[in-house]
């Protein structure tokens, strides 16, 4: 079948095409791809080879053929935010009648469910509200972490951590060690967008830039705190801003090795500023396939798929993806563009058996539990 | 036919490095998997137990290339659409079905029956002037006289004489030949000078004596089917085929489907389009069964493409499978999308989460987000009108324009 069989070398009509098949050779290798790599294969026409090619990594980094998941609980304690991102549909201005602030005691209830359906973990992230500063965290996460000794605290993206270490008046590396001391286990990638600043000029001017951001994750790395990494695409930035946000991520990684994973998801247009056609499906498979060829020193990839439904987040499991996410069990901030697809538990264990995969729980640090 | 050449965007990949090894295929495998390669670029027929291998195995991007490969060689980087809408006269029917949430009997508040007045309005108020095909298929209900499904399509022709009518499947063909006291010879005569198109593919299901047992007894089984189906060829009709599944079928019964599809097209070449339907349990007898999940829906896809190949086109039917698969299907063995449908009643009966219907631009836009070329098709594919310039066709060119 293989029509290149017959001769190794590759006759592309171009050189964008040599290109290309140079890195087809060096990600079936398994060889570290370079910036001219990535950005041909994420030109790739053939879906199909991209998918091959990122099972095929998926597997070199995790031989086992199961797919991971976490009881987890998103909790956004406020939606009051000043930063403004044009992307956001989920923001309200300080004053709005619809922002809101939840009381200890509606965390609380909130964790209790998550406990009851057997979750380990919450994902805590909010508006950047103009008056919840350090104290306020602090106190939330002792609380939190007095009343639930074992529950897993994972929180407060990058931006926020910024956005506080601003209102504070207190550098980086100290709001990280008080957030720690308070009870903080982990630090979510959200807010990453694309790391390119001329992008985030455009959709997200209020938030933290590129340098701040990646400073967050590097203090916290050094701390030995592990966090993820995410990337919303699908709105203003090129192909090649796509891969330079891979990279940069990659040159942490090598430098910290605290990335326990990469999750991607595409901007969401319901309901907020910027007037675009939403991504497609293929795009969403190819971004995750070109992820995993680029970031070979990412240990595991998460489905989105509560951007994108059960059938193409169970389909990413052949595009390099291992790991079925958090079960959130409540989303609002994707929700309030007009996306959600939250799966019940039965169902996430359905779509990774139904695809080949052993269904396995884990936690932040992808141990598997028994 | 051989795969020689695909002039395509994907074409200039042709040569690509060969990827010796598979991840997921232990070595006999690969050498199975290998040889049916060899077999459908050769052009050869491949068989059941070939088609099953297809099926199960886990090397679905393989697959799926093979797949795109026969497609790009029939079909090149065309994506089809039509501006139809989908017309469900009554929901009352005798029959069970137990996949179906669609069907009511006498009493339920849900129950309706449109009369001929109401069609006509209907066409002549609401059907957009643009629309070509009307796809008519509804409940089997006993009130209707054998007059209504003959005047439903004269009415409608009378107010909008351009328009295809691809009405009625097998099941309401054979009940017209059984309450017109008439052979079916007889009945599509009557259809066709009233007006009849084509016939739509559904109601066959799965073509298996156990399924046909199981799930649907009252209706025709397997052999009834396909007779009806060589009688309506026979009298020149074209029709389509469909095939659903994600329920308590087998593997098996999944691809002798498409082998005895394949045999009956074989004899009368009527079929234009071979359309998998996937099941959607909820509020069916059949509510508990998870339904099918996106990896099943490629592989049907995708086999589909690979052992009909004397049906020219295969459809992902994004009202069951969902716009995002249907989208990625193009890629996997679709050359067609079906169409605007505008207000689809059954699936949603069963709790479809895609949208009603959708307009011209969105088709057109999940066609480019796929760097497809959308192509606006008739029922028969007879008049086929590019939305990009063929030829102009450049991969990176399409992709920025989804972008």
């Amino acid at each position: 079948m293989n029509p290149a069989a017959a001769s190794p070398s590759v006759c592309a009509p171009s050189r964008s095409g040599r290109a290309l098949s140079e890195a087809i050779e060096k990600a079936w290798a398994g060889e570290r791809l370079q910036r001219r790599d990535a950005e041909a294969l994420i030109r790739c026409p053939d879906l199909n080879l991209l998918g091959e090619l990122a099972t095929a990594a998926r597997f070199r980094m995790n031989p086992l053929p199961r797919v991971t998941y976490i009881v987890d609980r998103n909790i956004n304690p406020t939606n009051v935010c000043v930063a403004r991102c044009r992307f956001c549909a989920f923001d309200r201005l300080p004053g709005d009648p619809e922002g809101y602030v939840l009381s200890k005691e509606e965390i609380f209830t909130k964790v209790d469910e998550l406990l009851q359906v057997g979750g380990i973990q919450v994902l805590l992230q909010g508006g950047h509200h103009p008056e919840l500063g350090i104290e306020y965290y602090e106190d939330l996460f002792r609380s939190l972490r007095e009343r639930y000794p074992s529950l897993h605290i994972h929180g407060l993206s990058p931006s926020e951590i910024v956005h506080v270490s601003r209102l504070s008046r207190l550098s980086i590396p100290v709001v990280i060690e008080r957030l720690e001391a308070a009870g903080l286990n982990s630090i979510p990638g959200g807010g990453g967008e694309i790391l390119v600043d001329s992008v985030r000029q455009r959709i997200a001017p209020g938030k933290a830039m590129s340098g701040p951001w990646l400073t967050v994750m590097r203090e916290a790395h050094r701390r030995g705190m592990r966090t993820t990494a995410t990337m919303m695409y699908g709105h203003v930035e090129t192909l090649d801003d796509r891969v330079e946000h891979l990279l940069l991520l990659r040159d942490l990684q090598d430098q910290t090795r605290g990335f326990t994973a990469f999750i991607a998801w595409p901007f969401q247009p319901g309901g907020s500023e910027l007037d675009l056609p939403r991504s497609g499906a293929q795009e969403f498979l190819r971004i995750n396939a070109v992820a995993r060829l680029v970031l070979d020193n990412f240990d595991h990839q998460q489905t989105s798929f509560v951007t994108q439904g059960d059938k193409l987040g169970q389909l990413a499991l052949f595009f390099g993806c291992d790991d079925f996410g958090g079960t959130m069990l409540e989303e609002n901030v994707v929700s309030a563009a007009g996306t959600q697809c939250l799966i019940p538990i039965e169902r996430i264990e359905h779509c990774i058996r139904s695809a080949g995969f052993e269904p396995r729980r884990r936690n932040m640090y992808y141990e598997v539990l028994q | 036919m051989t795969l020689a050449t695909a002039p395509t965007v994907r074409g200039a990949l042709q040569r690509r490095p060969e990827l010796r090894g598979h991840p997921l295929l232990s070595c006999e495998d690969l050498r199975t998997l290998e040889r049916i390669e060899a077999k459908v670029e050769a052009g050869s027929r491949l068989d059941f137990e070939e088609g099953l291998f297809l099926f199960r195995t886990p090397a679905i991007h393989r697959v799926g290339s093979l797949a795109n490969r026969v497609r790009e060689t029939r079909h090149g980087d065309r994506a089809y659409f039509v501006l139809n809408r989908h017309l469900n006269p009554s929901n009352y029917c005798v029959y069970s079905c137990s996949f179906c949430a669609f069907a009511k009997k006498p009493g339920d508040p849900e129950a309706y029956r449109m009369s001929l007045e109401e069609v006509q309005k209907l066409v002549a108020e609401q059907f957009e002037p643009d629309l070509s095909e009307v796809h008519i298929v509804g409940g089997i209900d006993p009130k209707l006289p054998y007059s209504y499904f003959i005047d439903l399509l004269r009415v409608i022709k009378a107010v909008r004489p351009s328009l295809h009518l691809k009405a009625y499947t097998m099941i309401e063909i054979e009940w017209l030949s059984r309450i017109g006291r008439k052979p079916v010879d007889a009945v599509l005569d009557d259809l066709l000078e009233a007006g009849l198109g084509s016939c739509p593919g559904g109601g066959v299901e799965v073509l298996s004596d156990r399924v046909h047992e199981a799930l649907f007894p009252g209706k025709l089984g397997p052999d009834q089917w396909l007779e009806t189906a060589r009688r309506v060829q026979q009298r020149g009709i074209r029709m389509n085929a469909t095939m659903l599944y994600g329920h308590i079928e087998s593997d098996e019964e999944l691809v002798r489907h498409m082998v005895r599809i394949r045999d009956l097209q074989d004899e009368t070449g009527g079929f234009l389009t071979f359309i998998p339907l996937a099941f959607h349990p909820a509020n069916t007898e059949l509510s508990h069964l998870p339904g099918p999940t996106g990896v099943l829906d490629l592989r049907t896809i995708a086999v589909s493409r690979l052992m009909l190949d004397n049906i020219d086109h295969v459809k992902t039917y994004w009202i069951m499978q969902g716009l995002g698969i249907a989208e990625v299907a193009l890629d996997y063995g679709a050359d067609d999308i079906d169409g605007t449908v505008v207000q689809e009643r059954i699936t949603h009966a069963a709790g479809a989460r895609s949208p009603l219907g959708v307009n011209r631009e969105e088709l057109i836009r999940l066609i480019r987000n796929a760097s497809r070329i959308p192509v606006e098709r008739d029922t028969l594919y007879e008049k086929l009108v590019p939305i990009d310039p063929v030829g102009a066709a450049d991969y990176n060119e399409l992709r920025e324009r989804a972008q």
